[in-house]
């Protein structure tokens, strides 16, 4: 049902359109299982950045001190978005990997499940 | 003036017979305007009002009546605080982390009060009845009473502590405050009747007493008189402003059949909204009081699962259910004020209060009183984290969050029975992507998107660039978008903010009281005199 407002066809305009970041679109990414990072990191990322170089360029500038990070084999690393699993090509854009703006990309790491593999940090 | 000569004293009215002239006598048929036209916000949200007379106002207030309570009121409080000043009052407080407290209350609350003073201001305007009006006339006056006094209280403590003295500029940037400000403006532009199920039902009525019963018995448990001198000021304001709310329900339930969906999506709706809002309470509570009084989830189960249980059991003849979304929050109560504590932790130099790791004595607390969940999920990580301290690598947290659009909370809780997977909820909106941090949050961007999607998200607004002061170069070599983001929202780093040992207030505390800021921690510094026990003075003074 439409909104109820005093003005007919009321529409607030979009504050978060990607045309507003300077080339930039808003990236956010999880790491489950590591709840001390406990809420999805928001970065401004190029569309064009190679998958690649989010995974050695920006990761470890968040989740680097964590004492499972050195440890993560990437290519059993289990990412998804709310479409559902991906596997990405780290040679490929973050655009060409189906990375659009304000998508939250989730990723799992198996086996390793935070301190003590407790998962809350 | 000319009367002078025969002015016989005038009969005094029984207050029923001036409540009514008040109420009915003052209002009129208009001639030359529609009324329509003078009333022009009264029939956009749909709700259908048969007969105004049919308001009853349980209070029957009257106006000199009301001067005469006021002023009384406001003589005796400030009487206190006076008194309070002049006996520096703002030390005896339990320790400095309660001061840490304040701070949220005089950044994050006290706004609040003069947006409700607002709000119902706009209703004793827009409403055609005359009770509902001077209902509303008067909230608003008490509103800004509250904001007022509220000010004047916690001055005294922002002569002394940081953190204090830039509150409305604050208010209208600081990134996390942004979660109590978009909450009140969200109702203040909704329509009148969606405002005062909003406001009067959800938030006073069925939420509020988690402020004015654990908060209140708190700040006194603490030392906190002024705080509790306006609490005490402000409570008799709210059983009216309570009884405005009840009142109100059963007013529009009863005049349109038609108006119990409308009244139901609002109060599912605003429930929701307040609940978030009133969870920063669980961390105040269970983290920010040195001496607690009651926890969380205990505050929870008497004052909505029990209060509100009854509350809606008595609405059911109406045909209103219980608020669609209080099965989570039931869940989530052994949870919030961890989760929250948590990441104000991990982001303590972007806030503008100091925070802190509980000690042994506080995680005993808590394990004892959320035996589910403190142990299990949240005892784990303090201790890594004050392992981590101790081997001087603290954990810092440093990327801006993921905020939820409705909210604006950070997408920081987790699934109803999976505290360990956090609770992310998009949706699509012509083309466009929106997160929200529940269900809850969600049911309400997917019933007016139109609305949220211009929400002033602080982390997106830093990232398109318009958080920085005038002359601020993001193009220079040194540039720090972070430091450059808090001196926009008046928060001092590393002085507002940061870790509370080693602060400007926790050193403050100890030098000029002479006690330790932290009493479950022993002294900071040799500030404090430990006459009992000098040979541990003097260990402190070398360590
Ligand atoms: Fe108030
Ligand atoms: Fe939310």
């Amino acid at each position: 049902m439409p909104i109820k407002a005093i003005t007919p066809d009321y529409h607030g305009d979009f504050k978060d359109g990607v045309e507003k970041f300077h080339g930039n679109q808003i990236v956010n990414i999880h790491w489950e299982k590591h709840l001390m990072f406990a809420w999805p990191m928001c970065v401004p990322l190029p569309p064009a950045m190679p998958f690649g170089a989010l995974i050695e360029g920006v990761l470890p500038g968040i989740f680097g001190k964590h004492p499972d990070f050195a440890k993560i084999d990437w290519n059993r690393v289990e990412w998804s978005t709310s479409k559902g699993a991906f596997t990405p090509d780290p040679a490929k854009s973050l655009a060409d990997n189906g990375i659009g703006h304000k998508t939250t990309i989730r990723f799992r790491t198996p086996g390793l499940n935070g301190v003590n593999g407790n998962a809350v940090c | 003036m000319a009367a002078e000569g025969n002015s016989k004293p005038a009969k005094k009215l029984s207050l029923k017979e001036n409540y009514a002239l008040l109420t009915r006598g003052l209002g009129w048929e208009p001639s030359y305007e529609k009324k329509e036209d003078i009333f022009r916000y009264i029939s956009f949200e749909g709700v259908k009002i048969h007969d105004w007379d049919k308001w009853e106002d349980p209070f029957r207030l009257t106006m000199d009546a009301y001067w005469k309570y006021q002023g009384e009121k406001e003589r005796k409080l400030y009487a206190i605080v006076d008194a309070f000043q002049q006996h520096n009052g703002q030390f005896n407080v339990t320790d400095a982390r309660y001061v840490q407290a304040l701070k949220l209350f005089i950044n994050g609350i006290t706004e609040l009060e003069y947006d409700s003073h607002r709000g119902f201001n706009i209703l004793a305007r827009e409403f055609p009845g005359v009770g509902p009006r001077i209902a509303a006339q008067m909230q608003s006056l008490d509103e800004l009473r509250h904001a007022t006094t509220q000010i004047h209280t916690i001055s005294q403590y922002a002569k002394y502590f940081t953190g204090m003295n830039e509150f409305p500029y604050q208010f209208d940037r600081v990134w996390y405050l942004s979660i109590p400000k978009s909450f009140f403006e969200d109702a203040v532009t909704s329509g009148p009747f969606e405002f005062i199920v909003a406001i009067s039902f959800a938030f006073e009525y069925v939420l509020t007493n988690l402020a004015f019963m654990p908060w209140m018995s708190g700040a006194a448990f603490n030392g906190d008189m002024a705080t509790v001198s306006f609490g005490f000021s402000a409570q008799s304001d709210e059983a009216r402003h309570m009884t405005l709310g009840i009142e109100v329900i059963k007013f529009l339930l009863e005049q349109d059949p038609g108006n119990v969906p409308l009244v139901q999506k609002w109060i599912d709706k605003w429930f929701w909204r307040g609940y978030r809002l009133l969870s920063l309470l669980a961390t105040m509570m269970d983290y920010m009081l040195p001496k607690r009084v009651m926890a969380w989830n205990e505050a929870w189960e008497i004052y909505y699962e029990q209060n509100g249980g009854a509350l809606f059991a008595d609405l059911a003849r109406y045909g209103i259910k219980p608020p669609k979304r209080a099965p989570e929050t039931i869940a989530e109560k052994g949870h919030v004020a961890h989760q929250m504590w948590s990441v104000f932790y991990g982001v303590r130099d972007a806030v503008g209060f100091q925070t802190w790791l509980p000690s042994d004595e506080e995680m005993a607390w808590m394990s004892e009183k959320y035996p589910d969940t403190f142990d299990k999920y949240y005892r784990p990580r303090y201790e890594y984290w004050k392992s981590l301290e101790a081997a001087g690598t603290p954990f810092k947290n440093a990327t801006l969050p993921q905020l939820c659009q409705v909210c604006q909370w950070p997408c920081l809780f987790t699934e109803s029975g999976d505290p360990t997977t956090l609770s992310l909820r998009e949706s699509e909106y012509q083309g466009q992507t929106f997160h929200t941090c529940s269900d809850g949050c969600k049911d309400i961007f997917d019933d007016t998107p139109e609305k949220y999607v211009h929400a002033w998200l602080p982390v997106h607004q830093i990232y398109q660039g318009n958080c920085f002061l005038p002359g601020v170069d993001p193009t220079a070599p040194d540039f720090n978008p972070m430091y450059e983001a808090l001196r926009y929202m008046g928060i001092k780093p590393g002085i507002d903010g940061g870790d509370y040992k080693g602060s400007a207030d926790a050193t403050n505390w100890e030098n000029w009281t002479s006690r330790p800021a932290n009493i479950h921690e022993g002294a900071y510094t040799d500030a404090v005199r430990d006459t009992a026990n000098p040979a541990d003075a003097s260990a402190r003074k070398t360590s």
